[in-house]
């Protein structure tokens, strides 16, 4: 038969120390006498069976019979845990709490490394001493990662904690308690949706935060940002949230240099352009954050055409002064894509009208993607800071509209040409009626 | 003097004397309400337009899943006057339904399906009944989304049909569902099927028209007949005025087709969910938008069916009446029958105006 994973992970408690003040007031709850004795001989009467033939789901275990008949506070545990991943895998108390639930007196908490309420400080490694064995995690799940723990040692909330500061997270801040729910769960606090949340418990919490000299409006700033409106509004799980950009269990502040790499994994072309350009170079001298320069961090806004150039929106007027070189660039950038934008916008129009008035112009439309293409390329390639490479894909781009444009008119002009030759077929078809009539009249002339 | 002599040379052959002489001596009656004999003919001359622009789209369509639409966006796009021709075919069918319907009422109020021409509206009705299958069937040919989800939904209807239903439906869709294989059967029908025995039941319509003459409506009670009655030559004087209104119908559809072209769509994607606005051809939304408002359940039968049953009685009533107006061919007008035309009538235009402007 397969051990349990409380029988294979039994004797590691022992190196995690008990929380001394948390075991005292379990010690001290004034326990009802009867419910417990109760359980326990419930126990016992039902253990013959156990005793033929017992499973792991049948195996007495008095964490559960006690905490039950006591209720109140000491059974809610319970209650949580019927929704919890560890609980549903038959992860027991003991696993983590250590104890030995076979035995049927208070005795069973005195033994084999029990820890009421494990410390702060102790729970990375706790919770590491399953997530962390490749072994043991496989038959759980043969992909997943057991790497949290070294992970959370490179991170400022490991760091801290290894200084002594508790008040960092740890897992539980993140994953819960007892009602732990796979990452992939709606629910789950860290589920992609709930991530942002749960990090702005602690981050957005300013008391809290005290003394870490960081500001605590991200949340607020990321719900609002275009990242947020994707993930958190419109449920699109390919918008980053908090671990995106910061990693999870290695949470840590980007360098300023890797600010890129950061932005690029799922921004690759506007990451490559970026390398390419000479604003890399020059940003990484003058220690600016990169991308987040001209896009800002966590409240990152929708990018517009009109951010490119010198325009009343334009960024880079920001950096480049009038009449230098930079400033030049920028302005012939600028103009270029929003040429582009007009050219495309117009074409758009155009055939739109064309399909209005009832011609078929599909074909056309089908054909004009491209030049919507082309306006995302040239968005792409504004990050290289370069009019001339600009220009290698506004300028085709523009000819693309136009050929848009110009079916969408052509298609127009041939309905105006449809109705101005139709007055011919109908001027022939007045005249037959005309001749009919008059036929008619010359068959019943005089008879009325 | 050729032409006489190649009509004598026909005529030792095919007796088409017999045929000059009939035309020669057909009547038609001039009353008031003389201007309702047109109907029949304007519906025939659309019957004609159909049958040449039908042919001529025949020329480019494809009736496969794959090039449906592409082969008639290619007609409409590429091909000289295929605009033309197909929007004119688009036209052409809604306005024959339409006056096939007028028609079909003012033979009703008439009351012209008297004796001795019951046959002749039965096969009328039948004719209506045949053309609005070319609809049904036409709709989908050009494999739009909208065609794609209405024939889904009149599918589903016809297999709600007691009995017969599920056979009814496979047998249409050649399938669970509409696929290639419905897009191929309904072109089949549409150009064959329909086509044949349209053709058939139209000669003996036709036949029967000329063979009975027209239909004298009632005289107003107590009035004396007119002596002699008025009446006019069928050829040439009615077969002129005929011709101003075909023509005059030409000029109309020539116009609509031109200012109003028929609109291609979007093409069908099977994956994609029903978008909205979903609706069959106007003249069957009197009978879509009525099934809406019929309970799930009515005395324990499921609504749809009871719909059906009532759309097919009434349908059979239609059918039948010459030989349900009992008053009728004794010169009587029985109020029942003349209330259940208004009330045919006012039912059918409401149904289709919420389908059009209230349609949940």
């Amino acid at each position: 038969m397969t051990p349990s994973p409380r029988e294979q992970r039994q004797d590691a408690l022992g190196d995690i120390p008990p929380d001394g003040r948390k075991a005292r007031s379990y010690a001290g709850v004034s326990v009802p006498g009867a419910p417990i004795l109760a359980a326990l001989l419930g126990l016992a009467l039902g253990g013959t069976a156990w005793a033929a033939e017992p499973t792991a789901a049948e195996k007495p275990d008095t964490c559960v019979a006690c905490h039950q008949a006591v209720g109140g506070p000491m059974a809610k545990p319970l209650e949580e845990r019927k929704a919890d991943a560890h609980a549903a895998k038959g992860i027991s108390c003991a696993d983590c709490h250590g104890g030995d639930p076979a035995r049927m007196d208070m005795d069973s908490m005195k033994v084999k490394g029990f820890v009421g309420r494990p410390a702060r400080r102790d729970l990375p490694r706790l919770c590491a001493r399953c997530h962390s064995d490749g072994a043991f995690m496989r038959p759980f799940n043969p992909a997943i990662r057991t790497d949290q723990l070294a992970q959370y040692r490179t991170s400022i909330h490991g760091k801290l904690l290894a200084a002594g500061d508790t008040k960092v997270a740890v897992c539980t801040d993140c994953h819960g308690v007892h009602s732990i729910l796979p990452a992939n769960h709606a629910q789950s606090s860290v589920h992609p949706t709930r991530v942002a949340e749960t990090c702005g418990r602690c981050h957005g919490d300013a008391q809290y935060m005290q003394g870490y000299k960081i500001p605590t409006d991200q949340l607020a700033q990321y719900q609002e940002s275009v990242h947020g409106e994707l993930l958190l509004k419109r449920k699109d799980l390919a918008a980053p949230t908090c671990n995106k950009c910061h990693g999870n269990h290695g949470a840590f502040p980007p360098e300023v240099t890797s600010i890129a790499g950061v932005c690029g994994q799922c921004h690759v072309i506007n990451k490559d352009l970026f390398l390419q350009s000479k604003h890399h170079a020059a940003f990484d001298r003058m220690k600016l954050p990169e991308c987040a320069t001209c896009h800002s961090n966590h409240g990152i806004k929708r990018a517009s055409d009109e951010m490119v150039g010198v325009g009343e929106k334009g960024i880079c007027k920001n950096c480049h002064v009038p009449g230098s070189r930079g400033y030049q660039a920028a302005e012939q950038m600028g103009k270029m894509i929003a040429d582009l934008g007009q050219a495309v916008r117009r074409g758009e129009a155009k055939l739109a009208e064309a399909e209005r008035a009832g011609m078929e112009v599909s074909d056309a439309k089908y054909e004009f993607q491209n030049a919507r293409t082309s306006l995302i390329k040239a968005r792409n390639e504004v990050h290289i800071f370069h009019p001339d490479r600009l220009n290698k894909v506004t300028g085709p781009g523009i000819e693309l509209a136009e050929k848009g444009y110009r079916a969408g008119q052509e298609a127009l002009d041939e309905l105006g040409y449809r109705k101005q030759w139709s007055l011919i077929p109908l001027a022939a078809i007045l005249a037959v009626v005309v001749g009919l009539v008059l036929q008619i009249r010359r068959i019943e002339g005089g008879r009325g | 003097m050729a032409w006489r002599r190649l009509f004598a040379w026909l005529d030792a052959r095919l007796q088409l004397g017999d045929i000059v002489e009939f035309l020669r001596h057909k009547r038609v009656p001039v009353h008031r309400h003389f201007y309702w004999y047109y109907l029949g003919g304007i519906t025939l001359f659309l019957f004609f337009i159909q049958v040449a622009t039908g042919i001529l789209l025949l020329l480019y369509y494809k009736p496969t899943a794959e090039a449906a639409f592409e082969s008639v966006q290619f007609i409409v796009t590429k091909v000289p006057f295929g605009w033309l021709v197909r929007s004119t075919h688009s036209w052409a069918a809604n306005l024959m339904i339409f006056t096939a319907f007028l028609h079909l009422f003012s033979v009703f109020f008439l009351k012209a399906y008297r004796a001795p021409r019951e046959l002749t509206w039965v096969s009328g009705m039948l004719l209506l009944f045949l053309a609005m299958g070319f609809g049904f069937s036409g709709y989908l040919l050009p494999w739009n989304e909208l065609a794609f989800f209405a024939t889904k939904v009149g599918a589903d209807i016809a297999g709600a049909v007691p009995l017969v239903g599920g056979f009814l439906k496979t047998f249409l869709l050649g399938g669970e569902d509409v696929t290639g294989s419905t897009l191929t059967r309904f072109f089949g029908i549409h150009v064959a099927v329909l086509p044949m025995t349209f053709t058939a039941l139209l000669l003996g319509h036709l036949l029967m028209v000329q063979r009975q003459g027209m239909s004298q409506p009632f005289t107003p009670a107590g009035a004396p007949p007119a002596n002699p009655p008025r009446e006019m030559p069928f050829f040439p004087n009615f077969f002129l005025r005929e011709a101003v209104l075909w023509v005059g119908t030409l000029a109309v559809l020539l116009y609509l087709s031109i200012f109003l072209p028929w609109e291609l769509g979007v093409k069908v994607d099977p994956f994609a969910p029903a978008p909205a606005g979903i609706r069959p051809e106007w003249y069957f939304t009197f009978m879509s938008q009525s099934l809406k408002y019929i309970p799930g359940k009515v005395l324990g039968i499921d609504g749809e069916v009871l719909g059906i049953l009532a759309f097919g009685a009434a349908a059979a009533f239609l059918v039948l009446i010459p030989f349900l107006d009992r008053w009728a061919p004794g010169g009587r007008r029985h109020p029942f029958f003349t209330w259940v035309g208004i009330g045919i009538i006012a039912f059918m235009l409401t149904m289709i105006t919420l389908a059009y402007f209230k349609p949940y």
